[in-house]
């Protein structure tokens, strides 16, 4: 008997008699005799929790990890440090076990952390509305994109090449499902390329542009540009960034966005193999009833004690149904609560103090390694963060291998996404790799180890 | 439950700090220099707080919370049953929570491993023949679900079928996502015992229909027993039909949507597989298909090769819908799903579903006697109570019922769903409450109707009041957002 159930046999039989049911079988009459399962499913034994723990130290052991091996692997999941006080926040029932705050009186924790998320993403960002999170980075900006379309009735939505490639994937995917038609800009330098996009906008037809920043090369866009060349054309500026980042880059809302997306995992969320961890969208006052998702707003109760609740519903899938701007009706409440922790703990002062730490180590990695002789910079003048790309005299795969048998997790093999790149190698360098991290990656990297 | 609290915003205290980083091991460069004037002008105004402020603000938020771990939740449609510990922890393993998505495979075989058993053991349970894990949550799901449909018609050149089916009684997820994913979404109608209504399906069905979502059991928390009836309409109109998995945990080990002649499924791994909803996520909704479908599926797909496991990506599979999310989804809550079957096993998984609706069965029968029930016959893992009654005889309506119930130390039932019953409370206690429980919390309702008879609606309109707030104006928070806090500019 399962220790999840705390029915014993006794019990079970009594309720079954209290039922006038003979036996279990009876109360499943109602599925019709043709499609009754006749076996029970050939799944693995059931396991103790000793067992189980046994079973998945096994599992867990057959994959190598940041605690064991200094990870220089970005991409768009980083390696930052977290605080011990965010699991301690996450890890409480109340906050774990709750269901969405559909009745508000028993869910003001949940809100409120929703209301304060959405205070400090605006903050971030410069923009005057956030939601109470979406999936992940790749989905907001594909979300962003939709809307987009749908507010300016166009339906090219236009990106860079150097947005994430997963990001670029998702976004296919939904234009696809959405029939909406795309654009792919080349970079110049590692930027957006600005004559191309002139040229692509000159059709008029743009719904909109996105625009990563700090790109997927980790290099910090002219966003100010950006944003007037498609304005001037008639289309929505969305700026897809990243919440660490934004401790010491120039808000995107300072600098014409219209939707600013991004992902969130780089604020207190665990790299978890990719996910969960949450996506962020953000507008100004012009497109807030087309937000999809949940928002959470406060009013007062009938006591007029403040109150928050979700509102602006009339938006969403379960009042409007197939009128719905989209079809989520979740949000990642858990990763909003440990980023809101994080956030919290870090406040201005130290997102900016992890920022300048990054700029640091990042500066210091790469010399380190231009001066083994074997790497030069793939982009020069051009300001970057956290990444940038290396251009290496060997296979980046090769080099990745050497530094895999040397206990370090090595950057991204950027050839076979972008055959232009030869040998190009993305590394990231957080406040988490220390100095002598740093040197052994050059020693490994040039071959002096 | 504690008092409603002040912000972090009205919390904060400038210079206060909640971190320490390591000094600045190598040279430190100009913020302004190697940004090249991208650097922020004014900070963000962030909380500035010490750990010990932070952690009292965040544990005083979680009291004013509801949850599982608290008591009884007995949310219909949403699965609210317990979320065993052994699953946190074993999310949080190092092994599983510290690898980044883009190692090479021979560093994350352990992880490619588990969500290949996981996708296994799911397509088991369904009757599928391939699974992804790829979509975050249900709706994700649907969506996935419905790409698959769209492309395999695309697929056969057959461009007209833009329609999809779906039935009076359905979650507003199933329209919205039939929409979001190009379709327009019919309504097909319920007929009196609350299924799907045959002769309605073969009206509609014709070549402009793509295909049928269906929810089974429904959202009365019955079996359709027109099942085969009904997706052979479907196939035999040249459509497909869509599981949509929200009420699976009825059936585990009883029936399997794949023998009932689905074609693609969603399962919310956060509702039927324990995985914690986290107050609205992250959750799972992994899609499982059968063979026709599966050349449709997301990348990348997880393989096994000998003994090693690897990745078909999207560039080998050149008939995927193609990416839906970023990596391979919400991994943390694979890892939770996957140790919650693993402990089960095929008797623990069929125990689950029987105690599920056993102990509706119980309630509804021990609540029927104060509200009629929308049902006949037996109940799977859930039902509705119709609350037009009560509310005809003493001017108390559902909300009212639910807001008394939080007094009583209860969530409250789904209120005003399904949409085909008036006043409808919705009711699923799941497999893991006690009959105390479940006989305290009728007791409760026996309570709540008295009180209705004796005293009028009311005696409910200030309720509830055991709670920090009482009920919210929404009508001012809709009419007039206020979606953030508002800072004092002059402060």
């Amino acid at each position: 008997m399962s220790r999840y159930i705390p029915a014993t046999a006794e019990e079970r039989r009594r309720m079954l008699e209290y039922l006038g049911a003979d036996s279990m079988d009876t109360l499943f009459s109602g599925i019709p005799e043709k499609v009754r399962q006749k076996n029970p499913p050939r799944l693995p034994d059931p396991l103790s929790e000793p067992e189980m723990v046994r079973d998945l130290r096994v599992l867990a052991g057959r994959n190598r990890n940041a605690d064991d091996l200094p990870c220089f692997l970005g991409a768009g999941v980083y390696d930052h440090f977290i605080p011990a006080a965010v699991d301690s926040i996450v890890s409480r029932g109340e906050f774990t076990t709750s269901y969405t705050p559909y009745q508000p009186e028993v869910a003001q924790g949940t809100l409120q952390s929703i209301f304060q998320y959405q205070t400090m993403v605006c903050e971030l960002t410069g923009m005057e509305i956030s939601n109470a999170s979406m999936y992940d980075g790749a989905t907001a900006a594909a979300e962003a994109a939709v809307l987009a379309a749908s507010s300016t009735k166009r339906k090219k939505i236009l990106w860079g090449r150097n947005v994430n490639p997963q990001t670029r994937e998702v976004l296919k995917t939904y234009c696809w499902s959405r029939n909406l038609e795309f654009g792919e800009l080349p970079a110049e330098n590692g930027r957006i390329d600005h004559a191309a996009l002139e040229k692509m906008l000159a059709g008029g037809d743009t719904a909109a542009l996105v625009v990563q920043s700090p790109n997927f090369f980790g290099n910090i866009e002219d966003l100010k540009t950006l944003g007037e060349a498609v304005h001037g054309a008639g289309g929505l500026f969305i700026v897809s960034t990243d919440l660490l980042a934004l401790g010491i880059l120039e808000a995107p809302g300072k600098l014409g966005a219209d939707i600013v997306v991004g992902d969130g995992q780089s604020v207190g969320n665990p790299m978890n193999f990719g996910g969960p961890a949450f996506g962020f969208i953000a507008v100004n006052k012009p497109l807030m009833r087309k937000m999809p998702g949940r928002i959470c707003g406060q009013t007062v109760d009938g006591k007029g004690r403040r109150t928050f609740v979700l509102t602006l519903q009339a938006r969403e899938q379960h009042i409007r149904r197939e009128k719905a701007t989209s079809n989520i009706c979740s949000n990642q409440n858990l990763c909003i609560v440990a980023a809101s922790v994080y956030l919290s703990l870090m406040g201005p002062g130290g997102l900016r103090e992890t920022g300048e730490q990054i700029l640091a180590k990042t500066a210091y990695t790469v010399d380190q390694l231009e001066k083994t002789g074997k790497f030069r910079r793939a982009f020069n003048g051009v300001p970057s963060f956290r990444e940038t790309v290396l251009l290496c005299d060997e296979p980046v795969a090769d080099l990745n291998r050497r530094l895999l048998d040397a206990g370090i997790i090595g950057g991204y093999e950027l050839e076979p996404e972008y055959p232009r790149l030869k040998n190009g190698w993305l590394v990231a360098v957080t406040e988490n790799r220390t100095k002598e991290e740093i040197d052994r990656l050059a020693a490994v990297a040039g071959g002096d180890a | 439950m504690s008092r409603p609290m002040e912000t972090l915003f009205e919390a904060s205290r400038a210079g206060r700090v909640g971190y320490a980083l390591p000094p600045l091991d190598v040279p430190g460069v100009d913020c302004g220099e190697a940004l090249q004037g991208a650097c922020r002008e004014n900070a963000p105004r962030l909380p500035e707080m010490a750990e010990v402020d932070v952690i009292r603000h965040f544990t005083g938020l979680s009291r004013m919370n509801y949850s599982v771990d608290e008591g009884f939740y007995p949310l219909g449609s949403c699965t609210m049953k317990y979320n065993p510990k052994i699953n946190e922890a074993a999310a949080r393993m190092p092994g599983f929570s510290r690898i980044h998505p883009l190692q090479p495979e021979e560093t994350v075989q352990g992880a490619l491993e588990l969500m290949y058993i996981l996708s296994d053991m799911l397509a088991e349970i369904t009757g599928m023949d391939a699974v992804t894990l790829q979509p975050a949550a249900g709706a994700h799901g649907e969506q996935t679900g419905l790409m698959m449909i769209k492309a395999w018609h695309e697929s056969r050149g057959d461009t007209k079928r833009t329609k999809i089916i779906v039935p009076d009684s359905a979650h507003g997820t199933n329209p919205a996502s039939a929409s979001v994913t190009g379709f327009d979404a019919v309504e097909v109608a319920s007929d009196e015992e609350g299924m799907v209504d045959l002769e309605a399906l073969r009206a509609l069905m014709d070549d402009t229909v793509a295909g049928l979502m269906l929810t089974n059991p429904n959202t009365l928390g019955i079996f359709e027993k027109h099942i085969l009836e009904l997706t052979e309409t479907v196939h035999r109109g040249g459509g497909l039909v869509y599981y949509d998995g929200a009420n699976a945990n009825a059936i585990m080990g009883k029936a399997r949507p794949g023998d009932m002649g689905f074609d693609v499924l969603h399962l919310n791994l956060h509702k039927t597989f324990s995985t914690p909803h986290g107050g609205g996520g992250p959750g799972s909704g992994a899609v499982g298909v059968k063979a026709e479908l599966e050349p449709f599926l997301p990348a990348p797909v997880i393989v096994k090769k000998g003994y090693r496991f690897g990745l078909e990506r999207l560039k080998d599979r050149p008939r995927s819908i193609g990416r839906v999310r970023s990596f391979f989804g919400n991994f943390g809550v694979l890892v939770r799903a996957y140790t919650y079957i693993r402990t089960l096993g095929a008797a623990g998984i069929v125990e689950a579903s029987e105690m599920a609706v056993l102990n509706a069965n119980y309630l509804a029968k021990k609540l029927s006697s104060l509200y009629p029930l929308a049902h006949k016959g037996w109940c799977m893992h859930e039902f509705v109570l119709n609350g037009g009654p009560l509310k005809h005889e003493t001017g108390v309506s559902s909300l009212d019922v639910a807001k008394a119930l939080i007094d009583a130390g209860y969530h409250p039932p789904t209120v005003y769903f399904p949409l085909i019953v008036p006043e409808a409370l919705m009711v699923e206690p799941t497999e893991t409450e006690s009959r105390e429980t479940l006989d305290r919390f009728a007791e409760a309702m026996e309570a709540i109707a008295a009180k209705a008879r004796k005293e009028g609606p009311e005696a409910f309109h200030d309720l509830p009041v055991t709670t920090p707030v009482s009920r919210p104006d929404e009508t001012t928070a809709a009419r007039n957002p206020i979606l953030r806090w508002q800072f004092d500019e002059n402060s």
